[in-house]
């Protein structure tokens, strides 16, 4: 009691120094975020985007212009693997929801409320474990020498070791394995808020299983459809572990090409264009499925 | 009960591609793992008998993961990078938790929204992005005034603010989202209990956050310890193990030894999920 009227009563210079000291600690937690926005993300970006923007035209000698976004468009190579990046990661996306769809909704509204969490962990264990290791998998059973070729041998469905590895299917099967746990957790919190009556309900007024799905289940987990749906593609647009490691070295993908910029060919102005023509294409995607579908950034990063 | 659909054969089928999608998610992780103890000099089939050697061996051709130097100096490497990256994101993640819970910050959505988005640049363009900002800088300083910066090349400390650089905003989520539900009566009866700032912080505040904290602070570790994609453009001669083993990868040919590190990398991050999902479950006793 004692204490809080003192709090009560301040005399008129203490309320000014709490004021500023309210002030001070504001600035200073405000400072790490700062900080970090600034150094880390806004100043490279910047720094890559005047990088980009500067053609080389004689040794040490540079001019601003859009060179290196126009040695993009001219060169077929480049946006034919933009192009080429851009449709496999649609269909990985695609892949992922119809893959994923049925195992969430089997978690979320048919399994026993125990084999539930249960199963929801289990889908979690690929998280766990890094990248590298799970495309590690995929070669060690896709390989010539591979698990799956053997066992088509053993059970004379091949007669010679069958290679499985090194096309775009293996990229393909390794991506949607990759990606698949951030497209059934959004959508399995999404279906696990839907009230079981709704579905009822379209039965008893008489529709079948699939109207029951299209115009109920589906338009109800639309908000985790599309959450999943923006994760997925962007992972996997900008992905380099597995379509390099299970399409080899003609998988052909655009992060695969900036790092050759970057890396092998040190030409760090056409690299730095190469990453913003991604990032503006993955950008541009996730914007476009935020505005088809009505949703805010934070919402759909948060619910995955 | 949602078993609208009636018929068992259809019930039944749906219970087959359950199970034949569980085999999907483990089959990858089990060929890793497994080759780790088959006493060959390849990983893969056939079997021939259980060994510890591409653990313990100690020459080649059968070199184990623990005589390797080169393996263990990524370890090492990814060791210490990861911790750094935790304990910086947690600090970072903590900030943040306080200043969009609690400050009366001016543009606070605005603030929120950037924060959230180096989750959503691809771990490339972070990557080449901190590369070519730290080399610019490392160069005028160079060109101009002779004065030679070796952390702004690429390694070790440019690795860790590359990670950073995006693990931040997931400690900031998980934290934020935890301060979010303290119920601040609690506080007030501290104060009102005679306590100063500093010992409601330490005593009230810090422990109802610490669950969040050590679970934000094991994912960033993870995540870090296993990150590849921004790392790659950030790294110098100290490679973390995430890069040498891809290197090995990549090359093709490698022995079990690989498999032997996938087993012991999966093991460990058994541990730490077991760790968070016990701490979390403190979460939801209290």
């Amino acid at each position: 009691m004692v204490n809080q009227e003192r709090r009560l009563l301040p005399g008129a210079g203490s309320v000014m120094k709490h004021r500023d000291a309210r002030r001070l600690s504001l600035i200073l937690l405000f400072m790490p975020l700062a900080l970090w926005i600034v150094l880390l993300i806004l100043l490279p970006h910047i720094g890559m985007g005047i990088l980009s923007l500067r053609e080389k035209i004689g040794p040490r000698q540079y001019e601003f212009g859009l060179a290196n976004y126009i040695a993009f468009f001219q060169e077929p190579i480049y946006w034919h693997i933009m192009a080429r990046t851009a449709v496999i990661s649609l269909l990985v996306t695609v892949l992922a929801l119809i893959v994923g769809f049925p195992v969430s909704y089997y978690i979320a509204k048919i399994a026993g409320p125990r084999t539930r969490g249960a199963m929801f962990m289990f889908c979690l264990i690929p998280l766990w474990v890094s990248d590298l290791i799970r495309a590690f998998g995929w070669i060690l059973l896709l390989r010539e020498t591979g698990v799956i070729s053997g066992i088509l041998q053993w059970t004379g469905l091949a007669s010679a070791p069958v290679e499985l590895l090194y096309n775009d299917a293996a990229v393909v099967v390794g991506l949607v394995y990759t990606v698949m746990l951030f497209m059934i957790v959004p959508l399995t919190s999404t279906l696990d808020g839907m009230d079981d009556a709704m579905i009822e309900a379209g039965y008893n007024l008489g529709g079948n299983g699939l109207t029951v799905l299209r115009r109920i289940i589906i338009p109800y987990a639309m908000p985790g459809i599309v959450s999943g749906s923006i994760i997925v593609f962007m992972l996997t647009a900008g992905s380099y572990l597995t379509p390099v490691l299970l399409g080899g070295k003609y998988s052909s993908w655009f992060t695969q090409t900036i790092y050759d910029q970057f890396i092998t060919r040190y030409n760090w102005e056409s690299g730095a264009a190469f990453g913003f023509l991604l990032l503006f294409f993955t950008s541009f995607v996730v914007w476009i499925g935020l505005k088809l579908s009505g949703q805010s950034l934070s919402s759909t990063v948060a619910r995955s | 009960m949602a078993r609208r659909s009636g018929n068992q054969a259809f019930l039944l089928g749906y219970r087959l591609y359950m199970a034949a999608f569980f085999i999907f998610l483990v089959a990858p992780l089990i060929a890793a793992g497994i080759f780790a103890f088959n006493d060959s000099v390849f990983p893969s089939l056939p079997w021939k008998g259980f060994t510890l050697d591409w653990f313990f061996g100690t020459s080649e051709p059968k070199l184990g993961m623990f005589h390797d130097r080169r393996l263990l100096q990524g370890l090492y490497y990814s060791f210490v990078i990861a911790l750094s990256v935790s304990a910086l994101s947690v600090f970072v993640g903590t900030c943040n938790a306080f200043l969009f819970v609690r400050s009366n910050l001016p543009a606070k959505n605005f603030f929120y929204i950037i924060m959230v988005l180096p989750l959503v640049i691809p771990g490339v363009i972070l990557g080449i992005s901190i590369l070519v900002f730290a080399s610019t800088i490392a160069n005028t300083l160079d060109d101009s005034y002779g004065i030679d910066l070796d952390f702004l090349r690429p390694g070790i400390v440019l690795v860790v603010l590359g990670q950073f650089s995006f693990v931040a905003t997931i400690t900031s989520l998980v934290i934020t989202a935890r301060l979010r539900k303290f119920d601040e009566t609690m506080e007030e009866a501290a104060y009102n209990l005679g306590a100063s700032r500093a010992r409601v912080l330490r005593s009230i505040t810090l422990p109802y956050l610490r669950p969040a904290m050590i679970a934000a602070g094991i994912v960033a570790f993870l995540v870090s310890f296993e990150n590849f994609n921004t790392t790659l453009f950030l790294v110098g001669s100290e490679s973390p193990l995430t890069i040498t083993m891809f290197d090995r990868m990549a090359k093709g040919g490698s022995t079990p030894v690989l498999n032997a590190v996938s087993f012991f990398l999966m093991m460990g991050s058994g541990v730490l999920a077991i760790i968070s999902i016990l701490v979390q479950r403190d979460r939801t006793a209290r």
